[in-house]
């Protein structure tokens, strides 16, 4: 009777979780096959196949020239992420500052802030920069850069907080004792230590700006558009595959990322 | 000549004074242990040595320099940590060398050394073990290994073994110990384990909240204990409440009679070590005679030890060795115990 009702349980679970799988993996399946159609208006069934969209995109100078902004945009803000949010996070859990939490819960904060908000914020931030300033902030790509470190920020800070966490720091203290000073033991130690929470944080905070696209779209400049801009723009004219060739060789980049990062760092384990 | 002198060193965290004017010199190749209970100030102390700590007051110096303000990384103090503290990144020859590579040693002159303190530590052959892949003894013994190869002028071992079985400790103790006096390293080592600390020293500091209560050999900690405190911390002692009445004179709370050596009259406390009391005809001839009713009986093995009652107030515990075929008391019997006058210590009752 038990086991019949705990056989039963574990139906009902099985059902459940393959429900809410198929509810995640099903756009994106969809995207990569159509991808694949032949046809220009996509509509079922696909009339044959064909790998000339794949083609069309990389073909498609916004798309590349999008791609090639994005791809900078995104390494730069994560290594400016990285920067700011290492010493940060060393200084949160080591020291109690004055309003340490506030100010850990502010540098979290443009994670849950609504995209269009913390857009149209920068788009005046910037503009009033640029009147009191005369220096040339909007559109520029110091500015989109400032602002995509912003949303990398707190993938730093959650993470290597939580690699902090667990780590002992008698370790510290030992390679001061043979002879380290501050600096030495922080880059020979500590660092090595926080490797996992330091890899998976650039690769989230990455792959965040990366697929940026509201707050981005008050800060690009005339000329400086990044991919998921110029595939919006396309979309406003067109709904052919090209579109989705585009997405499938972005999910095989973050993918295969995800993977080769995951055989160093077990990144189920810090995230 | 001092290796290390510490001068009046001092430790005060707002109101709590957790290390309290301690001055000691430490000779050359001594092996000086700090022992208390958890809380005492000889962690403290330890680490302010070590220079993780800084001192409130007081002055630190190892041979001619004076080490009180410098930070740990230019004090050349090897410590070993409680929890080893290895790199968990580097493997055991990496650990070993990173001390002379802060001290920028090439590395073809690294490599004879780390081999050298792998080998003072039986370790030959492990370098490229990663910690994780040792036993707690063997990483006990990377970290002593790590902090021998800098060639410290001062050896620090804080607690190294408590995390190890009792049966390993025993062993690690006397390889410790053997190398300390190979190597000729002054050392201080902390432990709140009083056999640990009897079994290795050279002397020893009994330390308690913060103050140290006596500096001496294990024989004089033993034997002349400083105050009730040490009496009742190193070995055993059973304690009679009292007071001394007249010179030589001291009267229990319960009424007893003992002659004793202590002359201040007023308030105080007799010590009792249990291996000086003498049981049935053995105590004939001593000063104090008393009747007993044996309360407990606890089997060691080699000794016995007995919980006796004087009288209501006033018990005491004594130890008798296990010999076959000599009359074992029970719970209930009525015994003559004795000691001699000399055996009581007598210490003036703290306020």
């Amino acid at each position: 009777m038990t086991a019949a009702r705990l056989s039963l349980g574990r139906i009902a679970l099985n059902g459940a979780a393959t429900l809410s799988l198929g509810f995640i993996l099903l756009p994106l399946i969809f995207v990569v096959w159509l991808a694949f159609f032949r046809q220009e208006i996509p509509s079922f069934p696909p009339e044959g196949y064909s790998l000339k969209w794949f083609q069309a995109a990389a073909n498609n100078k916004p798309f590349v020239d999008g791609f090639l902004l994005s791809l900078q945009v995104g390494v730069l803000a994560t290594l400016i992420g990285l920067v700011v949010g290492v010493p940060a996070s060393l200084t949160l859990v080591r020291h109690r500052i004055v309003l340490g939490p506030a100010i850990n819960t502010l540098l979290l904060l443009p994670l849950v802030m609504p995209g269009i908000v913390l857009g149209t914020s920068l788009y005046v931030f910037q503009i009033e920069t640029e009147i009191a300033t005369g220096l040339p902030v909007m559109g520029s790509l110091g500015g989109l850069v400032a602002a995509h470190s912003l949303v990398v920020i707190p993938w730093v800070v959650k993470l290597v907080t939580a690699s902090l966490a667990g780590f002992d720091r008698t370790i510290e203290e030992a390679a001061q004792n043979l002879g380290a000073g501050p600096w030495t033991t922080f880059r020979r130690v500590t660092l090595p230590s926080i490797r996992p929470g330091l890899v998976a944080a650039s690769l989230f905070g990455f792959v965040t700006s990366f697929g940026n696209l509201e707050m981005s779209l008050f800060l690009v400049g005339p000329g400086r558009t990044t991919l998921p801009i110029a595939i919006l723009q396309y979309l406003e004219w067109k709904i052919d595959p090209t579109v989705a060739a585009a997405s499938v060789i972005q999910i095989v980049l973050i993918g295969a990322a995800m993977i080769v990062t995951d055989r160093y760092v077990k990144l189920s384990r810090v995230v | 000549m001092a290796r290390l002198s510490i001068d009046h060193l001092r430790k005060v965290y707002g109101e709590f004074h957790a290390v309290d004017d301690f001055s000691i010199a430490i000779a050359e190749g001594e092996f000086l242990v700090l022992l208390g209970p958890s809380g005492c100030g000889k962690t403290t102390t330890l680490r302010m040595v070590a220079g993780f700590i800084q001192p409130t007051a007081g002055r630190i110096t190892i041979g001619e320099r004076d080490v009180t303000a410098l930070p740990p990384w230019k004090r050349n103090c090897g410590l070993v940590f409680q929890s080893y503290a290895l790199f968990p990144h580097m493997t055991v020859a990496e650990n070993v060398a990173f001390g002379l590579e802060m001290r920028k040693i090439a590395p073809a002159d690294r490599a004879p050394r780390v081999a050298e303190a792998l080998r003072l530590v039986q370790l030959t052959g492990f370098d490229e073990r990663y910690p994780r892949q040792l036993s707690g003894g063997q990483q006990q013994r990377v970290a002593l290994a790590r902090a021998l190869a800098m060639e410290p002028d001062v050896l620090l071992l804080d607690e190294p073994l408590s995390n190890l079985d009792a049966k390993l400790r025993q062993e690690v103790r006397v390889e410790i110990r053997d190398l300390q006096r190979k190597l000729g390293l002054t050392t201080i080592m902390v432990t709140h384990d009083q056999e640990e600390a009897l079994t290795m020293a050279d002397r020893l500091v009994v330390m308690e909240k913060g103050k140290v209560r006596q500096i001496g050999s294990q024989r004089e900690l033993y034997e002349k204990p400083a105050d009730r405190f040490v009496a009742g911390f190193i070995g055993r002692s059973a304690f009679l409440d009292g007071a001394v009445a007249e010179a030589g004179r001291f009267r229990t709370g319960g009424g007893l009679d003992i002659r004793c050596t202590a002359t201040a009259s007023g308030p105080a406390t007799l010590a009792l070590r249990p291996e000086r009391l003498a049981i049935g005809a053995e105590a004939e001839a001593c000063a104090n005679r008393f009747p007993a009713r044996v309360e407990h009986v606890s089997y060691l093995g080699a000794l016995l030890d007995i919980d006796v009652r004087l009288t209501e107030q006033d018990r005491i515990l004594l130890q008798m060795p296990n010999r076959p075929g000599a009359a074992e008391p029970k719970p209930g019997d009525m015994i003559t115990i004795g000691w001699a006058e000399d055996a009581g210590l007598v210490y003036p009752r703290e306020a």
